[in-house]
């Protein structure tokens, strides 16, 4: 039992870390990175990761050698010591400081992310110029564009089912809205989930780095349907941003809505 | 040490012997008092006496840990085999040709969460454990007030029948996860569980609150006032003081969580709208059409509100889950270490400490919310010290090993295991913790990852650890080693196969809750991982057999065993296995703390707290 033991609790950091050193080969990892702070919370997850990957080889690894070391077949009386101060100030101390290194590395991405200080002020699109309102309900996304006079609530916006069509690399600010329950907008690539809370209108923003067609996913329980209530964002360049809101305009004045 | 010291005698009156102060320190009891025999009915099932109700609770947590197992295993096949006909359950389903309904998923693991966390863990940890073991440990003939002991596994039962009865009513059980997020758990039109499932699932709630109260009232007034001469509380063993810290998390966190669920029910059944916002449409529906959960009028709720009552409680009791079981595994790591535990009062300081810090990080579970990301920093600066006293807490683990003589025993092994384990969850919570990394991975498989490593492979361990130990002074046999042993190695392998893949599920970004997430591009490479995790939960839970047939076999044909079969020095080795009403059989008087393992003093490796030197 004793050698069992010890290959069962050696083999946790063994396999643990191998794991992680091999998970972005078989793909089980972060799918790739296309805002401009996804980079910054990849960048911390790693650092934690590391600080966190020390300790746990050296706990798991002191733990397995402890017990393969201390359970075998002696006559004798183990080390009768109730303790060390100097070791539990050691230990207090150096995994107190590593935390709060920790704690305020985080600060400064968080605070760019969702703070309103963090919010563009420059370009096309501020908190007061939204490029957008998102409205989340079970179980679709539907995404309402200001139109010419670039303000929300007038006649002439133009409403759109299940694609957020974005320019890249412009910071980009939406409203987020829910008309039932509580639901979550989360796109994967861009780091970005913001719960969308019914009676409550929330900004949210981003700068998407590469052209292409992602999944968003609602990542809040919804409701029965909240697996399949999927979206897609898509991210074009500049003029075909343009094209595609002169498009959607045409559509919205030809169906007869007007 | 002081071999005798000023023992705050302890002098109650006690209500069911009526014995009167000056007659006698409880503890010192009293075999002879009770010479009349009691019938069936008041010594099994309405008695009075901590130790059968302890095993009330352990065997009704049992048995719903076999409900709540099944489910998980149905929440894995969908997750393996998305819409592929459930063996067991497809004859519900004609209709789906025998694969679940979303909507079914979505009641599967709101019902697995509600029944794992109020049903089992915290039934067996304070219920069970906290019930057999504060008097015995302290030294006490029973709980300071058995009548209300009694009656808090009594309301037990209220809530058992209501959590039952919710699966058959129209609409099936609550489906608005374990968390119970309004408006989707308040308005009728939202979702079907939402019917009438949520209200059974509320009503059920408060009664298990009104449980947990009688229960932590109890417990705290036991270990102030009853301990046996000469235990002070630094005397007192670990596993107690895990006990009484959680029973004041119950006793500080547990009205808040009463009072929101009473705030949910009227939102249901009268429409208060506390927590439902104005202008709703749900479902089609505009406000004046609901059924129930919505004022027809404006409602002006607020769905955090609920959020932040609810996690007000629900966090601490995340700790209710945890701490006791650091307790039992200190203890259980002393005595078969053969060593005292390694800083004592640092793990009493620090088991206090997570407790006081779990009282202000329950906003971690809100990072993305909407609630004010000012906040979110505050909250993220707590969260994150909490590590702190939990790796203390694995330190002194190490040190208490290091230097032992250590038996390889089912106990030591599940103890070692869950020190093992509980570093690997309580290391992931450090991400979670971290608000910018919990933008994304919240609510994603490696927060699932993380709870799990905590309550299932951390409670989950320490509580088969904590039965093998126990047993031979619940039930005077000893459970099987080598059964225990082989249930040990298989559970161990096939929790880590199950639980550490969802780690790498989480930073590819998978949302829990999703009944099929491959219908998303970005996930559908992850589906051979999780049916990968499926088999290993498989056969994690067909493993538990070594487990089942080894505690009832053992209840009939274990080997009989004497007072002290481990060679431990807290009080209950003193007590006969197992230990008659009114625990011990000779004066108690404590001379020494719990844990005088391999001490010069004597020429044995123990010296039980009770023998003078």
């Amino acid at each position: 039992m004793r050698l069992i033991a010890f290959l069962l609790l050696i083999a946790v950091p063994i396999l643990g870390v191998y794991t992680f050193m091999t998970a972005a080969e078989h793909n089980w990892w972060f799918p790739p990175a296309y805002s401009t702070f996804a980079p910054d919370i990849d960048w911390l997850f790693n650092f934690i990761m590391y600080m966190v990957a020390f300790t746990f080889i050296v706990t798991e690894v002191a733990l397995a050698w402890f017990v393969f070391k201390y359970s075998a077949k002696r006559h004798d009386k183990g080390v009768f010591t109730h303790g060390s101060h100097k070791l539990e100030m050691i230990w207090t101390a150096i995994p107190a400081v590593a935390l709060l290194v920790i704690a305020f590395t985080q600060m400064e991405t968080f605070a760019n992310i969702k703070f309103a200080s963090g919010f563009p002020t420059q370009g096309r699109f501020t908190r007061e110029k939204p490029i957008a309102q998102v409205w989340a309900s079970q179980f679709d996304w539907r995404v309402r564009y200001p139109g010419d006079d670039g303000v929300l609530g007038t006649v002439d916006d133009l409403e759109a089912a299940y694609e957020f069509v974005v320019p890249v690399n412009e910071d980009v600010v939406f409203e987020l809205r829910s008309r039932d329950v509580i639901h979550s907008w989360f796109v994967p690539e861009f780091r970005l989930k913001q719960d969308a809370l019914p009676g409550h209108t929330i900004p949210v923003w981003f700068n998407a780095t590469k052209e292409g067609s992602y999944d968003l996913v609602c990542a809040e329980l919804c409701g029965w349907g909240h697996y399949k209530m999927s979206g897609r964002v898509r991210v074009v360049s500049a003029q075909e941003f343009e094209a595609y809101q002169a498009d959607l305009k045409a559509k919205w004045f030809s169906n007869g809505k007007e | 040490m002081n071999p005798v010291s000023t023992p705050a005698a302890p002098v109650v009156t006690h209500h069911s012997t009526g014995l009167q102060p000056g007659e006698g320190a409880p503890g010192t009891m009293r075999e002879h008092h009770d010479h009349h025999e009691l019938g069936f009915l008041r010594k099994y099932v309405f008695s009075v006496d901590h130790k059968i109700i302890g095993l009330q609770f352990l065997f009704s947590g049992l048995v719903f840990l076999v409900l709540g197992g099944l489910m998980a295993m149905a929440i894995r096949y969908q997750l393996a085999w998305p819409w592929k006909p459930m063996p067991g359950l497809s004859w519900m389903f004609p209709a789906t040709g025998g694969a679940i309904t979303p909507e079914f998923y979505t009641m599967l693991f709101t019902m697995h969460g509600t029944i794992m966390i109020f049903f089992v863990i915290i039934p067996l940890l304070t219920g069970a454990f906290g019930n057999f073991l504060i008097p015995l440990m302290i030294g006490a003939p029973d709980m300071a007030f058995p009548k209300l002991n009694m009656f808090g596994y009594w309301a037990m039962w209220p809530a058992f029948v209501l959590i039952l009865m919710g699966f058959f009513v129209e609409g099936g059980h609550a489906a608005g996860g374990w968390t119970s997020y309004p408006p989707l758990s308040t308005i009728e039109s939202a979702a079907p569980g939402s019917l009438s499932g949520q209200t059974y699932w509320l009503m059920s709630l408060t009664w298990v609150g009104v449980s947990s109260m009688m229960g932590a009232v109890n417990y705290v007034t036991t270990i102030v006032k009853m301990r046996a001469p000469g235990m002070t509380m630094m005397r007192m063993p670990l596993s107690v003081w895990g006990l009484m810290i959680a029973a004041f998390l119950q006793l500080f966190a547990l009205p808040v969580l009463t009072a929101a669920s009473i705030m949910q029910l009227l939102d249901r059944v009268i429409d208060t709208g506390f927590f439902t916002p104005t202008n709703l449409i749900v479902n089609n529906l505009t406000p004046d059409s609901f059924a129930h959960g919505m004022p027809a009028a404006a409602a002006g709720g607020q769905p955090l509100l609920w959020q932040h009552l609810f996690w007000f409680y629900s966090h601490p009791a995340v700790y209710i889950l945890v701490v006791p079981a650091m307790g039992f595994t200190s203890d259980i790591l002393a005595v078969h270490a053969r060593k005292p535990i390694f800083g004592y009062k640092p793990m009493v300081y620090s088991m206090a400490a997570i407790a006081g810090l779990g009282f202000i990080v329950w906003g971690h579970h809100m990072f993305t919310s909407g609630m004010n990301p000012a906040l979110g920093m505050s909250f993220m600066v707590a969260t994150i010290m909490i590590a702190l006293p939990s790796a203390i807490k694995v330190f002194n683990w190490l040190g208490t090993l290091w230097g032992g003589r250590i038996r390889l025993n089912s106990p030591m092994l599940f103890a070692i295991g869950f020190v093992s384990m509980f570093i690997i969850g309580g290391l992931s919570g450090i991400w979670m913790a971290a608000t910018p990394v919990d933008i994304y991975i919240h609510d994603t498989y490696i927060v699932v990852a993380h709870f799990h490593y905590v309550v299932f492979a951390g409670s989950m361990f320490a509580i088969f650890s904590a039965i093998y130990h126990w047993y031979p002074k619940m039930f005077g046999r000893v459970m099987n080693e080598t059964l225990g042993k082989i249930h040990f190695v298989g559970t161990f392998i096939f929790t880590n196969c199950t639980f550490y893949m969802m780690h790498q599920l989480g930073v590819a970004g998978l949302m829990r809750r999703t009944a099929d997430p491959y219908a998303y591009d970005v996930y559908a490479h992850l589906q051979p991982l999780n049916e990968f995790i499926t088999l290993s939960a498989f056969c994690m839970f067909a493993w538990q057999i070594f487990f089942v047939v080894n505690f009832f076999h053992s209840l009939f044909w274990g080997a009989r065993v004497g007072r002290n079969p481990w060679e431990a020095n807290s009080l209950e080795w003193d007590a006969p296995s197992p230990p008659g009403h009114g625990n011990f059989d000779s004066p108690l008087l404590v001379h020494r703390g719990p844990y005088e393992y391999s001490t010069p003093e004597v020429a044995e490796d123990y010296l039980p707290q009770t023998r003078a030197v």
